[in-house]
């Protein structure tokens, strides 16, 4: 097959293989280290004896060819994920549903917050191209991107919790509530440089087009001009890319936000079961990332060509890149 | 571009490049030097490094003089920045972090950052075929992982093996420090970042060998009979070395990052021995913060400071290098 559907195509047919390779990786790896489980679960003093008679019933005891064999065949075949150890027994979307809620909600909030401050500001940079104002700017959400999220949220919590007192500590109660604000605050404020300069490039570009020109030459205001004809060709393809590319800062800004709050969410859960060794529930939040990446990545692509023609994603012998 | 052709095993060059005389990459860099910004951001990054190498000369105090008369101090003379938990001076302990993130970054930057990509972008370029379909279905399936999640995974499981394994080749060297100097938490970090560091890099390049391939002065050097491994050498790395230099300084700030994250996750480097991970993780307790919040402001701005400082002479660089570009 030639062509764009061509590509898209292969690479759905590639997913699969991916996540083959993915799962057999994470697999090895998890159980390959030292410690399983079931000696986390049973802490310091432990009965031999039932010791072993657990890690047989969950058939932890048989090489690890084996275990993934039987694995990979229950999933295939029965959809079935395993059990959960740390949250005895329980399967695993009954336990990472909910979490995930969580973390989609908290995510949803910070691309608010991004979105809203960085689209306007990319596109009030673009407008004063020239002048101190536009690297000022850009500069000053550099800085914000710039901070570790492992030191913004204490800074925060120690500005608006200790000194202030205008916040809980933490924890999570419901979508409407203060303690959304210093999670918000932390996931969002560093992919705001991104989004701005991605505008900032997209307004530039098209406040050179003709359409542009004769916007201004039919005698419309020039605030008329930028809000509704040059930004409407900058945003839609700028939140595209943004979603796309910073799903992986989000969870990896998550996992230690949620950690550090104590909020309910994928990111800390992620952490707490890898603690202890939580084989089943690893694998699947992995597999589940691994395919969210390859569909976010694709899509990252498709908008990619469809703004700029000259983006070549099959290499079809006339170079270009 | 230079141009550049073999005859008779002599590299002849055309007049107006000999006349020229500066490389590309040295005219970019001397044009960096005129930015204000960053020459500012150079003399962050290289007084911090300083600090680093030189901090068992220039520290005050150990990295783990403990002191509990004098816990929980505030800024005097004797401690400028006061002391922590354990009495152990701030400012030392901060100068010792920055060892730290020195040896990560370098390390990554060099093997990760640079090396990998480098190699594996130009061999993928320049051979295409089987060679090429591997390293970028290899880089295709890492790039789908979660990097933190998986960088997690593999230093929790990995740690006690690889710790296994350091102290029998200690003792097999008869070298106690190996397992004790906090050398093993370093290359942990500096190697599960780099196993996940190197498919962006590689990515760039060979797209930039893809183009270059075709060129002039390629050709005329595969034409004239030159080695696949002098084209690549003579003529396609010294192309690629913009590419180089700004895909590397951008990826600075990240790896400085990391560390921080892998370290609070309990995986990267382990106490006593001093870094900011342990640093910031320790100012961020409850205790800390209300009491002493320059426990975690003091390393939180430098580091902060330092990260910035990478991401505006990557974007300097990026300007020298690739001028035109919006």
């Amino acid at each position: 097959m030639q062509g764009l559907a061509g590509y898209v195509v292969r690479r759905l047919l590639f997913l699969p293989l991916v996540l083959l390779v993915v799962s057999f990786a994470a697999f090895y790896i998890t159980r390959w280290g030292p410690g399983d489980p079931i000696s986390v679960y049973s802490g310091q003093y432990r009965d031999p004896e039932a010791f072993a008679r657990v890690r047989h019933r969950y058939g932890l005891d048989q090489p690890i060819i084996e275990q993934y064999g039987i694995w990979l065949k229950n999933i295939t075949l029965h959809g079935d994920f395993g059990v959960s150890f740390q949250y005895r027994d329980r399967t695993i979307p009954e336990i990472i549903g909910p979490k995930i809620w969580v973390s989609a909600r908290l995510g949803v909030y910070a691309f608010i917050l991004t979105f809203l401050i960085g689209i306007p500001v990319g596109i009030f940079a673009a407008v004063k191209q020239g002048t101190w104002l536009d690297p000022f700017l850009i500069s000053v959400f550099l800085f914000f991107q710039s901070i570790p999220v492992l030191v913004s949220v204490p800074v925060l919590v120690l500005l608006l919790t200790v000194k202030l007192q205008l916040l809980p500590p933490g924890g999570f109660d419901g979508l409407f509530s203060l303690s959304m604000v210093i999670p918000t605050l932390a996931l969002g404020l560093p992919g705001i440089a991104g989004v701005a300069r991605l505008a900032r490039a997209m307004t530039l570009g098209a406040l050179h087009e003709d359409f542009v020109r004769t916007a201004r030459a039919k005698g419309l205001d020039e605030y008329t001009v930028i809000t509704r004809h040059v930004a409407r060709n900058a945003v839609a393809p700028v939140m595209t890319t943004v979603i796309g590319l910073s799903l992986v800062g989000l969870i990896e800004g998550a996992l230690i936000t949620e950690t550090l709050l104590g909020i309910p969410g994928i990111g800390a859960f992620i952490y707490q079961s890898v603690t202890a060794r939580d084989y089943n529930v690893i694998l699947t939040v992995v597999l589940l990332l691994a395919f969210a990446f390859v569909l976010a990545n694709l899509a990252v692509d498709l908008v990619l060509v469809a703004i700029d023609p000259r983006v070549r994603l099959v290499d079809d012998g006339r170079g270009g890149r | 571009m230079t141009l550049e052709a073999t005859y008779a095993g002599k590299t002849v060059l055309p007049p107006e490049t000999r006349t020229g005389g500066e490389s590309p990459t040295r005219r970019a860099l001397r044009r960096l030097l005129r930015k204000k910004l960053a020459v500012i951001c150079l003399v962050v990054i290289a007084i911090f490094y300083a600090a680093g190498i030189l901090a068992p000369l220039i520290a005050p105090y150990g990295y783990n003089d403990q002191n509990l008369d004098l816990s929980f101090q505030g800024p005097s003379r004797q401690h400028v920045f006061g002391t922590d938990r354990l009495g152990r001076d701030t400012l030392s302990r901060n100068i010792f972090a920055a060892r730290t993130t020195v040896i990560v970054t370098l390390a990554t930057l060099a093997t990760g950052f640079i090396a990998l990509p480098v190699l594996l972008g130009l061999v993928a370029g320049y051979r295409r075929g089987f060679v090429d379909a591997a390293i970028n279905r290899s880089g295709e399936i890492l790039a789908s992982l979660p990097g933190l999640p998986m960088l997690l995974l593999i230093s929790a499981t990995m740690r006690p093996r690889f710790n296994g394994w350091l102290q029998d080749i200690g003792g097999w060297l008869h070298w106690q420090g190996l397992t004790t100097s906090g050398f093993s938490d370093y290359f942990l970090v500096f190697g599960v970042l780099s196993l996940f560091g190197w498919v962006g890099g590689m990515r760039l390049i060979r797209a930039q060998v893809l183009t270059l391939r075709r060129s002039e002065y390629v050709l005329a050097a595969e034409a004239s009979g030159a080695s696949t491994w002098r084209v690549l050498r003579r003529h396609l790395l010294p192309n690629l070395m913009p590419l180089i230099i700004v895909s590397a300084s951008s990826s600075l700030g990240a790896i400085a990052g990391s560390e921080i994250a892998l370290t609070f996750l309990g995986v990267g480097v382990q106490p006593p021995h001093a870094s900011f991970g342990v640093l910031i993780t320790d100012g961020a307790s409850r205790i800390a913060l209300e009491r002493h919040p320059e426990l975690l402001l003091v390393p939180g701005a430098i580091i902060a400071a330092l990260i910035f400082a990478f991401n505006l002479l990557g974007d300097a660089l990026n300007d020298v290098f690739t001028p035109g570009a919006v």
